[in-house]
């Protein structure tokens, strides 16, 4: 009789069946099992209120009568037929843009700057940061005081240089600019607040960009002659292009799809001047309860924002160097 | 001599221009704050008279508004709700989140770069285009006018740019010491616990901030979905439980707007530069 | 006046010189003025360059070689002491202003300009006319070797190339100076040799002088005209390989050179020196007369490229004490670990030192 000797469980004698392998080593299973909570999450609170969010649009709901109904594109055919809906288009358009520019360069400026070795650099750096890490609400109450129509403070400084006030000044004579209360000094007001609270983000992101530049270049660049305007255009913006667009997506972003500003400065007034996409959507959609049209509007965001995306990192994938 | 003297005089003159610099820029930044903060401690007489200086107390100052900022409103609760609220939504996120971003950043699958351009694209569909299908389906689950609904939907904003930067943390740490920790025995898991997150632990923080900061800031869901002034959080309790009708307690308002701004700018401050090195990690390099 | 191809100006043969060079960091950020816990990068250096030599900077990591070298390009400012060039003082000056030229140890290339570009820079910085940029950059080129690459970006090139592209945009300025920083250590041990030699060849024919740092003490034996030997922030001993090699100053030198280094046995209050291919077996040395007796306890030999090195401890010269020898090819004694055998060193090979001082006696 032969005695059958079993390898003892553990040896390395000989292919070991798989199912041995724990779990916890199987490299494919793993990577999809830390992967699947998030995805999984994302797409029931992503990507099927999506789905729904198109749906609206396509339906009559409404906060009274939540049964749906198919309507084809005649929530598209209501909004379109409204003009405040394309003064909201346009505003959104006129906010981001303009805001976006603002907040790359001076975002960058304020990168160098921080980024510049100098006494009380960490209190500069907690004052520049309040902007961004504030609330928006909270931020945009700050401000909505300081324009006041009455008790504006930069009215008060304007009025003590004589600018303001008196027959004859330079900004007119009335006591108070209403910058909230004027449809060109409302927009402008909207677009001051965007850019004074993501500049500080945009910096933020920029200067990682300048750290990652290698000292060795700008130092060969001092020795080469180069002076402090050479290597700032011909070294120092080229490399940091790719990381400045992302600030810009980032910026374009959190603007495009703002609401609180717009929401807390002006309430889209006066007269609409300064309603924006989001903001008249939830106009419709919640205070109006028309939630197909609500939809219908805020759609309109992702197009864009998609357009956006793709073009700026386009961007990016062709600037980058090895 | 006269060369060295003329590069001295620029070089004195160019640090003066940055310390300038550095002023205006943190004035700009700073002066509503500050001005929010001598505000706050304004009277009301001397604050509703347009004649008067608004930098200066033409009263004596008083704390009555930020004590009833304190004692007789909703603020506590407001506060209150807005730190659990964040805690969870951070503590999901991580738990979400650390382990995608680990997948992302070390195990090779050739889909993995996919997955990055993925995520940029969930932030291009934002809350406000959901607000109004999630606010049905939060009614749908019975979750309508609660808090709980907050710490449920919020981590859809938290959680993309988590992943990225810390994609960009755990590409940081060499691959030698996880296979370390395997040639000794742990397991994949084991090794990640043990011998990376720790390692990763200052990046983590600085993901837990920034989480933190975009949670507190919410505004659309949080206005969308939560009623009741007792379970509402600061972003969106202040500027509607202040306001009473026309009639703003602006002096409650400027203070609530300080307290809150300045404590999670400090820490925001402490944990800059690793966020700084993480965003290079992903933004330059990733 | 304008000729076809641009007749270089005579290669500016400058004298570089520092006196009393002293650099020193801040122990912790923020902190200014006079260190407390600062650290003494450059403590106390005077050096002057000849017109036109290879000076190598050779000392281990941390010696301050490489801050005296961005001491002198102006990348650093010294705490205290001069910097001259030509007998002007440029102590103040940034460094465009002190025409020299470096090549960095990542040689520093612009990563988004082509080749061309990289070499123009500097030419474009100076204000020169692009005709005139652009025929001092084709000679360069043509000089190292690179014309062929000018429409490339350095992600596109080798180690080797990119060298030559970063040695092209320094000759370009044709500056004072040269200032080399390790640029032989990112390449592979192979091309190494190789490009140290082009280097050597590429110095003598432009005929600037170069100030060039290294570790690697073979390295700097191979290309100095002279060699300053630097450690702790302090030149320990200047002088042509040679004398650096058979001279050392003090025991420091003694042992970063030569590979492997000079043997030193305690004796008394003395430190006895000799090279390890002076320690001979004492057959091989029997005509001399003038030899010292040293028995050599062998434990281990090696072969190592046809010469043989025998590890061992020597007695009756001082303490008991490990040393090296290296009995070349040409030396057949058969040698077994384990034996005893009588060696010697011819007495004019001795060197001696100071035990307490480690400076040559």
């Amino acid at each position: 009789m032969t005695a059958v000797r079993e390898a003892p469980a553990g040896t390395a004698t000989g292919p070991q069946p798989a199912a041995r392998r724990r779990l916890a080593d199987r490299e494919g299973a793993l990577a999809w099992l830390f992967l699947m909570p998030s995805v999984v999450y994302i797409v029931v609170l992503v990507g099927v209120p999506f789905v729904l969010a198109v749906g609206f649009a396509l339906s009559d709901v409404t906060a009274g009568d939540p049964s749906y109904d198919f309507v084809g594109l005649r929530n598209f055919r209501r909004v379109f037929d409204d003009p405040v809906f394309w003064r909201s288009l346009g505003n959104t358009f006129i906010f981001t843009g303009i805001s976006m520019v603002l907040i790359v360069v001076l975002g960058k400026v304020l990168a160098n700057i921080l980024i510049a070795d100098f006494k009380g650099k960490w209190i500069v750096r907690f004052l520049v940061l309040l902007p961004w890490t504030t609330p928006v609400t909270l931020s945009s109450i700050a401000w909505l005081w300081m324009l006041d129509s009455i008790f504006s403070p930069i009215d008060w400084i304007l009025r003590q240089m004589g600018l303001l006030g008196r027959p004859g000044d330079l900004l007119g004579a009335g006591s108070n600019m209403y910058w909230l209360g004027e449809p060109g000094l409302a927009m402008a007001s909207v677009i001051t607040v965007h850019v004074w609270r993501l500049t500080p983000l945009a910096a933020v992101i920029m200067m990682a960009g300048l750290m990652a530049i290698p000292r060795d270049l700008d130092e060969a660049a001092r020795v080469d002659g180069a002076g402090y305007w050479r290597r700032m255009f011909e070294v120092t913006v080229p490399l940091v292009l790719p990381v400045a667009a992302v600030a810009a997506l980032f910026g374009t972003i959190f603007t495009f799809t703002d609401m609180a500003v717009v929401d807390v400065l002006t309430n889209g007034g006066p007269n609409n001047a300064t309603q924006v996409l989001t903001s008249w959507a939830f106009f419709r959609g919640i205070d109006g309860g028309d939630v197909g049209q609500g939809a219908a509007i805020a759609l309109f965001l992702f197009p864009v924002l998609l357009a956006a995306a793709i073009a700026i990192l386009r961007a990016v994938r062709r600037m980058e160097v090895g | 001599m006269a060369a060295v003297t003329s590069y001295r005089r620029r070089h004195v003159a160019s640090r003066i221009g940055v310390y300038l610099l550095a002023i205006l820029a943190a004035f700009l930044c700073a002066a509503p704050f500050l001005w929010s903060l001598i505000t706050a401690f304004k009277q009301n007489r001397d604050l509703y008279n347009p004649q008067n200086n608004p930098f200066l107390f033409n009263r004596p100052a008083t704390p009555d508004h930020v004590t009833y900022l304190f004692q007789n409103t909703a603020f506590n609760s407001f506060a209150w709700n807005t730190l659990w609220v964040g805690v969870l939504v951070v503590l999901v996120t991580l738990a979400l989140g650390l382990p995608a971003a680990y997948a992302l950043a070390r195990l090779d699958r050739p889909w993995a770069s996919w997955f990055g351009v993925g995520i940029f694209l969930v932030y291009l569909v934002p809350p406000s285009l959901l607000f109004l299908s999630l606010s049905r389906m939060v009614v749908a689950w019975g979750l309508q006018d609660s808090t709980w609904s907050l710490v449920l939907v919020y981590p859809t904003i938290t959680i993309p740019v988590s992943v990225w930067l810390l994609i960009g943390f755990l590409k940081a740490i060499p691959k030698d010491i996880e296979e370390q920790a395997m040639v000794d025995g742990y397991s994949r898991v084991g090794a990640f616990l043990r011998a990376v997150v720790p390692l990763a632990f200052p990046g983590i923080t600085a993901v837990i901030v920034f989480a933190f900061t975009l949670t507190a800031s919410e505004f659309i869901y949080a206005l969308s979905f939560v009623s009741p002034t007792g379970q509402k959080v600061i972003s969106t309790g202040v500027p509607t439980e202040l306001v009473r009708g026309d009639v703003f307690f602006w002096q409650s308002l400027q203070a609530a707007t300080v307290v809150v701004a300045v404590p999670i700018a400090l820490v925001f401050n402490l944990f800059l530069d690793r966020f700084i090195a993480g965003f290079t990690q992903g933004a330059v390099k990733g | 006046m304008a000729s076809s191809q641009p007749t270089p100006s005579p290669p500016m043969k400058a004298v570089v010189e520092v006196k009393g060079l002293v650099k020193e960091f801040d122990g912790g950020a923020g902190r200014r003025g006079r260190g407390r816990g600062g650290v003494r990068a450059i403590d106390g250096v005077d050096l002057a360059t000849e017109e036109g030599e290879y000076l190598v900077l050779l000392g281990p990591s941390g010696c301050g070689k490489t801050t005296l070298l961005r001491t002198i390009a102006g990348l650093e400012q010294p705490t205290a002491g001069d910097v001259l060039i030509n007998g002007n003082v440029v102590t103040g000056l940034p460094p465009r202003a002190r025409k020299v030229a470096m090549v960095f140890q990542s040689y520093a290339l612009y990563p988004h300009k082509t080749v061309l570009a990289n070499i123009v820079f500097p030419l474009r910085a100076a204000g020169m006319a692009r005709p005139e940029r652009e025929r001092k950059a084709h000679w360069a080129a043509e000089l190292l070797g690179i014309e062929h690459l000018l429409g490339r970006k350095p992600r596109a090139l080798s180690g080797g190339e990119r060298q030559r592209v970063a040695l092209a945009r320094a000759l370009v300025r044709e500056p004072h100076v040269f200032l080399l920083d390790e640029p032989l250590s990112n390449l592979d041990a192979k091309l190494r040799s190789s490009a140290r030699d082009e280097l050597k060849r590429f110095q003598q024919e432009v005929g600037t002088t170069t100030i060039y740092v290294t570790h690697d003490q073979v390295e700097a034996m191979g290309l100095g005209d002279r060699i300053a030997v630097l450690s702790n922030g302090k030149v320990r001993q200047v002088g042509k390989p040679i004398e650096v090699y058979d001279d050392p100053a003090d025991t420091f030198v003694a042992t970063f050179i030569g590979s492997p280094p000079m043997n030193l046995v305690p004796r008394e209050d003395q430190l006895v020196g000799f090279r390890p291919e002076h320690l001979l077996p004492d057959a091989v040395l029997a005509g001399m007369a003038d030899r010292e007796k040293i028995p050599l306890a062998v434990d281990r030999i090696e072969y190592l490229s046809g010469d043989r090195h025998v590890y061992g401890t020597v007695t009756g010269i001082g303490k008991p004490t490990r040393v090296v020898a290296r009995l070349p090819a040409t030396v057949d004694t058969p040698i077994s670990a384990g034996e005893t055998y009588d060696f010697a060193v011819a007495r004019s090979r001795l060197r001696f030192f100071s035990a307490e001082t480690g400076l040559r006696i």
